[in-house]
């Protein structure tokens, strides 16, 4: 059973049909969606989602990247601080990072202001906080490994011997 | 008056040897291909990728460096060191960087100075018919005669040695071989080969192994056929970098082969090429250094593809073999009672596909059409779907 060429399959195009990975990894329908329901049941698949190019559908949406680094402390682990921030719905994205802060944090608002918000009134008030530097995205070149600009067609000849 | 040869003279007299080559089986097919709008192609003969962003950028860094200048005849001694490494750890076969390798625009290139190399007029170089076009051609402009071995789809399109043995005759100077194989994607196995070695050496015979598809093979090992026993020393290996690194139109290829030989290639290589472009011998040595990711997840993908496209066929009812190299499936075409060049040009015409006839591989092509799969999954998927109206429509 090819179990990681059917979990690429699907990150790639997560409408993929049972049938046409069936097709693809030469492994049984039934064999296929077994892996699959299993592989939802332990959350190694978490969720079936589209990428979104929001800049053709609307303006409104800004991205922020905060970096924040925090005061370790004593029987509160960096776990736990993180779970304080990623409860909030605004954060899209929580990483422990290595280097000059500890948590990367991806966060979407409507406004810069909603952002400011999040962070000045929520964020910084975190017990553990000690700092935090956000840089708000000017342009998505690429996300998740698709280009958002439009494919540039790669001409080839048609028929090649 | 008497005759007066320069008045005979005609300007645009054309060699006999060029006249030999056969123009292209399929032209009318070829027209009609250009004339046609909205097609999906599973008629290319190279990879739908564009070569690793790293080899790009290797090539560009170098052109902003200056380096535009002539490389040695040879190719580049970092990028023969390379290779003889890459030979040695990919196949444990060792090949000296200074004297039996040489670097040559495309494999195409190193098929033809093989044949320049080896051939005087009226030689006989045997090989497998369906073949890669440029087989008969390259034999027939070395002023060779091409004797073809009939394949057929019941033996995996692979040659049948004894088949090989008989048409061995005092003329024979060599065996021209290209295994994963265009247009039928057959691999040869090992015991077969290791008869083919046999015939070979008893014959006193140059076995010339086109191996420019070495890396795309499935579920199976690529054998090298100079690693064979004994046969290193009467094997012209011939390689490139066009399919498996996604590099067909930098058109870099190389030929590993015997010192003598090779000093005899690259002789006319000098005086007709010089060298490979500069840029992608660069550009290859990177590939070398740091390909290998890329090809592996390459091959992963097309063997996906390979595995719908076959499925695909199965499903239409066109009978084909399981082919475990290269990019192409071979599928019959016999059913639906078409020439495999009436089945191209209508598919074209009635579904917009295009496909190659098998006919223009030879004539044991001939019932045949070739697919490739080097294109995305929509395609196939859109490609098949339109096959199989067509194959109903036509069946008989």
């Amino acid at each position: 059973m090819k179990n990681k060429e059917i979990l690429k399959i699907l990150e790639d195009n997560a409408r993929a049909t049972t049938k046409q990975i069936s097709a693809m990894t030469g492994n049984s329908s039934s064999e296929v969606s077994r892996f699959i329901k299993q592989a939802e049941k332990d959350r190694v698949i978490l969720k079936y989602k589209a990428i979104v190019n929001w800049d053709k559908v609307e303006n409104e949406q800004v991205w922020a990247l905060i970096e924040v680094k925090l005061t370790p402390e004593k029987d509160v682990g960096f776990d736990s601080i993180a779970e304080r921030i990623y409860r909030f719905p605004q954060t899209r994205t929580v990483y422990l990072v290595s280097g000059s802060y500890d948590l990367f944090v991806l966060v979407t608002g409507k406004t810069s202001h909603e952002i400011a918000d999040f962070v000045s009134q929520k964020l910084s008030h975190i017990e553990g906080v000690q700092a935090t530097v956000t840089q708000f995205v000017l342009k998505r070149y690429k996300e998740d490994g698709e280009l958002i600009e439009e494919k540039e067609e790669v001409k080839r000849q048609l028929v090649v011997l | 008056m008497p005759d007066n040869p320069i008045a005979k003279r005609r300007t645009y007299q054309i060699s006999d040897k060029a006249n030999r080559l056969s123009p292209s089986g399929i032209r009318r097919f070829f027209d009609l291909l250009a004339s046609t709008e909205g097609v999906i192609s599973l008629g290319v003969g190279e990879p739908d990728y564009s070569t690793p962003w790293h080899i790009s950028e290797a090539a560009i860094k170098s052109l902003e460096k200056g380096y535009t200048m002539y490389t040695s005849n040879s190719g580049t001694p970092e990028l023969r060191r390379e290779l003889s490494r890459h030979l040695m750890d990919e196949y444990d076969i060792d090949y000296n960087p200074d004297t039996e390798l040489l670097i040559t625009v495309g494999s195409s290139e190193a098929l033809d100075l093989s044949m320049r190399a080896l051939l005087n007029p009226g030689d006989e170089v045997i090989m497998p018919d369906p073949c890669y076009v440029a087989y008969e051609a390259c034999v027939i402009m070395a002023g060779g005669t091409p004797v073809k071995i009939p394949t057929s789809q019941e033996n995996g399109f692979e040659i049948n040695p004894s088949d090989l043995e008989k048409l061995v005759s005092e003329k024979t100077r060599a065996i021209l071989i290209g295994y994963p194989a265009n247009p039928t994607g057959a691999v040869m196995s090992r015991n077969k080969l290791m008869e083919i070695a046999d015939i070979a050496l008893r014959n006193h015979l140059i076995v010339v192994s086109d191996e420019i598809y070495a890396k795309l093979v499935y579920d199976t090992e690529h054998i090298c056929f100079a690693t064979l026993p004994g046969m290193k020393s009467s094997t012209i290996l011939l390689g490139g970098f066009s399919k498996a690194y996604a590099m067909t139109g930098w058109r870099i290829g190389y030929s590993a082969a015997p010192a003598e030989i090779t000093a005899a290639m690259t002789k006319i290589h000098q005086y007709t090429m010089m060298c490979a472009s500069t840029m992608a011998q660069v550009a290859a040595l990177e590939a070398l250094r740091s390909g290998e990711s890329s090809v592996v997840e390459m091959v992963e993908d097309y063997n996906k593809r390979r595995r719908v496209i076959l499925h695909g066929l199965e499903d239409i009812g066109l009978s084909c073999f399981e082919p475990k190299g290269a990019f192409y499936v071979f599928p019959s075409i016999k059913s639906t009672g078409m020439t495999s060049e009436e089945f191209a040009e209508t598919l074209l015409t009635e579904e917009k596909v295009a496909v190659v006839p098998g006919s223009a591989f030879g004539k044991y092509g001939e019932g045949y059409v070739r697919c490739c799969y080097a294109t995305s999954l929509d395609n196939i998927n859109e490609a098949l779907l339109r096959m199989k109206r067509f194959v109903k429509k036509f069946s008989r």
